[in-house]
């Protein structure tokens, strides 16, 4: 194959026939074209005449030059030219295709795809068995060798995985591979351990090329909270130039759509591989963020899944005291709202308010009685998992609640009246805490000595009361009592939420306590002796292109196996959820560092570009026969043969081009036209004559509409139903012919459309002096076929008191050419009655969408230019009369379509004149 | 004996030709035909013309006596005068004549024969005497001199390229109609109309045209040809040559109307694309002053 460029010829000995080109040129431009022999009795008059230029017996150099391009595309054409000609890879035996399959390589998957399909063509060419290796998915043992061609259909289905390899699994596989092979590594560009050992292993089977993307990998680590902040840190595996890399935060917004919360640039300093930035974001909007991702990397690294570390509980707070202001240190809320503030979301407002806001903690401050509703309320939430916190004081003391037996929503039965010690009127110290015990939650926590209570309220006694306290005073009466309701749990502080009754909430233990409670706990990620032997449920799991899929059916896993945060096939990344929180499961560990590979010197490494060859014979083929069919049309010019139907061909076709941009001008003008006045329209049939009478009759009644009401129309429209749009049209005559066309579905679909729209169509059959009376004629027949799949309501003969018998005119016959009385419009609805001493029912709804009959109208209101009626009615002055009704019909059926019911709603009048005052 | 088949046959081929060309012509003529016009003037006739009173010289029997009994004077009932003139025509049949540009059109020879036969049917309804040009049909009237001129008219053409005008067997002081393109030499159309002069014979001129030839639409290499193969001329661009061809028709058609003009004659050029209504009438308005 002879190269140039990027160019090669398969037959590159073809091309020494553009060597001729020049002789062809001389033998092409001496010899004129051929005449032609014409019989023309003028050639009396020519004798004598000479020709002006001499030059023309010689083909122009244009037409010359048009034919040796074409000629010369011909030859080339034929010489087999290849674009970007494939050099002939070396080698022979097996061939392993080993594929990293990493997250790392879903940032160019395709690309690698195509790459491997371009080595296995290869191999499948050269007739070398091949084996296709992911080395996520490892085959059990030994090297599925297989044709090229069929690992190659198999291809598409390949899908990188959102995890690692184990290296030392991968070492051993490739230690305990066999035989002579060589090996194509598509490798994803991220230092791992492990990868010497395979190398070698592989080199010792065979040569080994490694093909790698030069593009970069990002990664992000799990987002961190410090200091009501974001830190978020982005990884990459090349220390090159300084660079920069959004990241963006995706959330659910407040209508439940999945957007882009907020966005931050971190920027990569020279020679670094790490990146910072700090988010700071309120609080609302960071309980909603679900992950964090790098803008623009499509890979399960680049996407930081969250959990429950990043939310904050929703605490609401509600005192029972209220309306003493300026007091703020005496307030049962101030203690805790200072403890609670920094760590978690504080909401305020009535109970039933906050029960809808759905929060993770109630406090109630002093509060004794709740009302039916609340507490129902509050029962219902507490079995969802609600945690109600109570404080005692002055209110619940002096309360009866909880004396008698117990309540719902408290812990424990009390006493009445509570105790008090320490004080002037009472013997005694003030009370110390007792150190926790093993079974509270509070355990472990140091008891300051300078916590007293002084004063307190009183449990009652009881078999589970022992069970339930989880602190107690130095005496051993319950300090902190807790019980469980549903999944929820009741706490109450048998103190006050202030320093009133103790100095509890002035210690520092006050807030440790409340974090235990898991009141503003915010958890980090939990050790991995605490999960050990829980399980955890994936709710959604990650794919290696950093798409967050639901996990369906995955099964559950173990917690020491999550603690370890090592993703693999039976832990794939993504969300886990246990008992009482979530857990985020992502790509890169929070100390993960990425380093680019770095490959011996002996192993030569490729990049991923495939260039195909691309065959121009076609091309050129094609171009040549395209200047050989433009040299036909230019010498059929030059000889004076391109006349006639020949050119009027050529024009033909240029303005079949055109053509469309006209139809749409046509479209836009006659819309303008129809919807700019008032017009009435009727539907073309196909006759040429009814189409002219149906024209001819909607012109008289638009001339007569103008003349005796507002209504100005303007010149009547024919209208195709298969290609006009219907809507601008309030009113469409239909005169049926026995032989019409019945419309296509999609006219159907515009007629009901139409129909629905509030357009009447007035069917007219004009046979009424032929058919009439269940007498059936072709046109009826036709009809009932046009009209079966038309949306047409249940039809009854116009009533007396149709409103169309007096929207302008008042009409008792509807004559056009015929005088039949069968003319049938929309019942009326079943409930139509009757109102006292009014002479028409109460029919308010609607224009009628049909009026069907057979009185030939158009020819009754038919007018010709001059207005003189075209068609005879009737005899004499009899038939004046008939056609003077005729108009009289039309014009209140214009009137009907054009305001509906409106006449329908004098009904009302006596009693609007009686409201008046009249 | 022929079978009677084969004779029918061969007659029906033999009159197939006549009542075409003639129908067409009668046709022709009936859009013109307003009635039979006499000299209006008083002469020798069948018609009523006017009565005079009786002048002394006329003879008894001249005297209308119905009229003159109905007053005292005696009346002479006089006659229109009804002469008849003798009308030549002379069609080219030449081959340059059966040249039609476009199928669409008839050829010239087609055209140029059915303008002479209307003019024929025209002029024997008014009475005329019709002949056709040369020895062999002298002007005569009657529908079997109209059946004879068909004939003569739906013969086969001569044989030459172009045509020359017949001026034998003009009767002096008759009239005549010449139609032929007159693209051939101009020479023998002088001399006939010489002729003609001499005798006092005056006519019409008309030349038939086809439109390829007035437009001359033609391009590139061409070979021309007359009609009969004589003449050839070869040109390279033929578009080149339109406008000096169309001056050169021009001038012929010039040289023919200052003939015309000179001889006394009338001349006009008709195109077979237009039509021969409009022709007929233009022909039947410049013979009708000469009759």
């Amino acid at each position: 194959m002879l190269t140039l460029g990027p160019i090669g010829f398969a037959a590159p000995w073809l091309l020494l026939g553009l060597a001729a080109l020049p002789i062809l040129w001389l033998l092409l431009r001496a010899v004129p074209p051929a005449p032609i022999r014409r019989r023309f009795p003028g050639v009396a008059l020519l004798l004598g005449l000479s020709d002006d230029e001499t030059q023309t017996d010689r083909t122009p150099w244009w037409l010359l030059l048009l034919r040796m391009l074409a000629l010369a595309a011909a030859i080339v054409g034929f010489a087999g030219p290849v674009l970007n000609p494939q050099a002939q890879r070396a080698g022979s035996g097996p061939l392993l295709v080993l594929i990293d399959g990493t997250w790392a390589d879903a940032r160019d998957w395709p690309r690698r795809i195509d790459r491997v399909g371009a080595l296995l063509e290869e191999a499948g060419r050269a007739s070398r068995p091949a084996a296709l290796v992911l080395s996520t998915d490892l085959p059990g043992a030994g090297l599925p060798f297989q044709a090229a061609d069929a690992w190659a259909a198999r291809l598409p289905g390949l899908t990188p995985r959102p995890w690692e390899p184990d290296p030392a699994a991968l070492a051993a596989w490739a230690q305990g591979l066999e035989g002579r092979f060589d090996t194509f590594w598509m490798s994803d560009g991220v230092a791992r351990d492990g990868r010497d050992a395979v190398l070698a292993a592989l080199e010792a089977r065979g040569a080994v090329t490694v093909f790698e993307s030069p593009r970069p990998v990002h990664a992000l680590r799990p987002a961190a909270f410090e200091d009501g902040r974001i830190r978020l840190t982005a990884l990459r595996a090349d220390r090159g130039a300084a660079a920069e890399v959004t990241l963006s935060a995706t959330g659910l917004d407040p209508n439940g759509v999945e957007r882009e919360l907020a966005r931050a640039t971190a920027a990569f300093a020279t020679g670094a591989g790490r990146a910072e930035v700090e988010l700071a974001l309120p609080p609302e909007l960071r309980n909603r963020i679900t992950r964090f991702s790098v803008a623009g990397a499509r890979s399960a690294a680049a996407v930081s899944l969250t959990d429950d570390s990043l939310k904050r509980r929703e605490v609401a707070l509600i005192a029972g005291r209220e309306g003493r202001e300026g007091l703020e240190l005496l307030s049962p809320l101030h203690y805790l709202h200072r403890a609670l503030a920094p760590t978690a979301d504080l909401i305020d407002g009535t109970l039933s308010d906050i029960l809808l806001a759905n929060p993770d903690v109630i406090v109630l401050a002093d509060v004794a009685k709740l009302t039916p509703d609340e507490e129902a309320g509050v029962l219902d939430w507490l079995a969802q998992g609600g945690l109600l916190l109570r404080f005692a004081g002055p209110r619940l003391a002096a309360s009866d609640v909880a004396r008698a037996e117990e309540e719902p929503l408290m812990p424990v039965r009390l006493r009445a009246g509570g105790r008090s010690v320490g004080g002037t009127m009472s013997w005694g110290e003030p009370k110390s805490l007792r150190a926790f015990d093993e079974t509270s939650p509070f355990y472990g926590l140091p008891v300051p000595d300078e916590v007293r209570v002084s004063a307190q309220v009183m449990a009652q006694p009881g078999p589970e009361l022992a069970a339930r306290t989880i602190a107690a005073l130095s005496d051993g009466t319950p300090l902190v009592t807790r019980k469980r309701v549903g999944q929820g749990q009741v706490v109450l502080f048998h103190v006050t939420a202030n320093a009133e009754w103790s100095t509890l909430p002035l210690s520092g233990l006050f807030v440790q306590m409340l974090e235990r409670l898991a009141v503003s706990t915010r958890p980090g990620r939990p050790e991995a002796a605490a999960l050990a032997g829980t399980t955890w449920v994936p709710e959604q799991v990650l794919s290696a292109f950093g798409e967050v899929a639901e996990a369906g059916n995955l099964p559950g896993v173990m917690g020491e196996a999550l603690a370890a945060a090592r993703p693999g096939p039976d832990l794939p990344p993504g969300l886990y959820a246990g008992a009482d929180r979530r857990i985020a499961l992502n790509v890169i560990t929070p100390e993960r560092e990425l380093r680019a590979t770095a490959w011996p010197a002996r192993v030569p490494v490729e990049g991923l570009s495939v260039t195909r060859e691309t065959a121009l014979k076609g091309a050129l083929l094609l171009a040549a026969l395209g200047l050989l069919a433009l040299d036909v049309l230019a010498s059929l010019w030059l000889s004076g043969r391109l006349r006639g139907a020949r050119g009027g061909a050529v024009v033909l076709l240029a303005l079949g081009l055109l053509l469309p941009h006209e139809v749409q001008a046509q479209d836009d003008a006659r819309a303008l036209a129809a919807t700019s006045e008032v017009v009435l329209a009727h539907v073309l049939t196909g006759d040429a004559r009814i189409d002219g009478i149906a024209a001819a009759g909607l012109r008289g009644l638009s001339k007569r509409l103008y003349q005796r009401t507002s209504v100005e129309p303007g010149a009547p429209i024919a209208v195709n139903l298969e290609t006009d749009e219907l809507a601008f049209f309030p009113f469409l005559y239909w005169p049926v012919t026995a032989d019409q066309p019945l419309p296509s579905d999609s006219a159907y679909g515009r007629l009901n459309r139409y129909l629905r729209g509030g357009g009447m169509i007035l069917f007219d059959t004009r046979d009424a002096d032929v058919a009439g009376f269940g007498g059936g004629s072709p046109e009826g027949r036709r009809l009932q076929q046009i009209a079966r799949p038309l949306d047409i309501p249940p039809l009854e003969t116009i009533p007396s008191d149709h409103v169309l018998t007096r929207t302008f005119y008042l009409l008792q016959d509807f004559p056009g050419r015929h005088a039949s009385r069968d003319v049938w419009v929309e019942a009326a609805p079943p409930d139509a009655e009757q109102v006292e001493g009014m002479p028409f029912r109460n029919l308010n709804d609607g224009v009628t969408p049909v009026v069907i009959g057979g009185n030939d109208w158009a020819a009754a209101w038919a007018l010709d230019d001059s207005g003189a009626p075209v068609f005879p009615v009737g005899r004499g002055y009899a038939g004046e009369r008939q056609r003077e009704i005729a108009f009289r019909f039309g014009i209140n059926l214009v009137m009907h379509v054009l305001t509906g019911n409106y006449k329908s709603d004098q009904v009302h009048v006596p009693a609007l004149l009686d409201r008046l005052g009249q | 004996m022929t079978h009677p088949a084969a004779l029918r046959s061969a007659a029906e081929a033999l009159a197939a030709p006549l009542p075409p060309l003639l129908a067409e012509a009668e046709h022709l003529a009936a859009t013109v035909l307003l009635g039979e016009h006499g000299r209006r003037r008083a002469g020798m006739g069948d018609e009523f013309w006017q009565y005079r009173p009786a002048v002394p010289g006329d003879e008894a029997r001249m005297i209308d006596w119905r009229r003159s009994g109905r007053s005292d004077a005696h009346f002479v009932r006089e006659k229109e005068w009804q002469a008849a003139q003798s009308v030549t025509l002379w069609v080219d049949d030449a081959q340059s004549m059966r040249f039609a540009g476009d199928a669409k059109h008839e050829t010239k020879l087609h055209r140029a024969r059915l303008l002479a036969l209307a003019v024929a049917v025209l002029l024997m309804r008014a009475g005329e005497r019709v002949g056709l040009a040369g020895l062999t049909l002298p002007p005569r009237t009657g529908a079997l001199q109209l059946l004879r001129l068909a004939e003569a008219l739906t013969a086969d053409g001569a044989a030459a390229d172009y045509g020359a005008p017949e001026a034998r067997g003009m009767l002096p002081h008759s009239r005549a109609l010449f139609l032929s393109d007159f693209l051939g030499d101009p020479a023998p159309v002088e001399a006939a109309l010489a002729k003609a002069a001499d005798r006092g014979v005056k006519g019409v001129l008309v030349q038939v045209l086809d439109p390829v030839e007035e437009l001359f639409p033609f391009d590139g290499r061409t070979i021309f040809e007359s009609m009969g193969g004589s003449l050839r001329h070869e040109t390279l661009k033929a578009g080149d040559l339109r406008e000096r061809y169309r001056a050169r028709l021009a001038e012929r058609k010039a040289r023919l109307a200052d003939l015309s003009r000179m001889a006394g004659w009338h001349y006009q050029c008709h195109h077979t694309g237009d039509s021969a209504q409009a022709a007929l009438l233009w022909l039947f308005r410049a013979l009708e002053p000469l009759r």
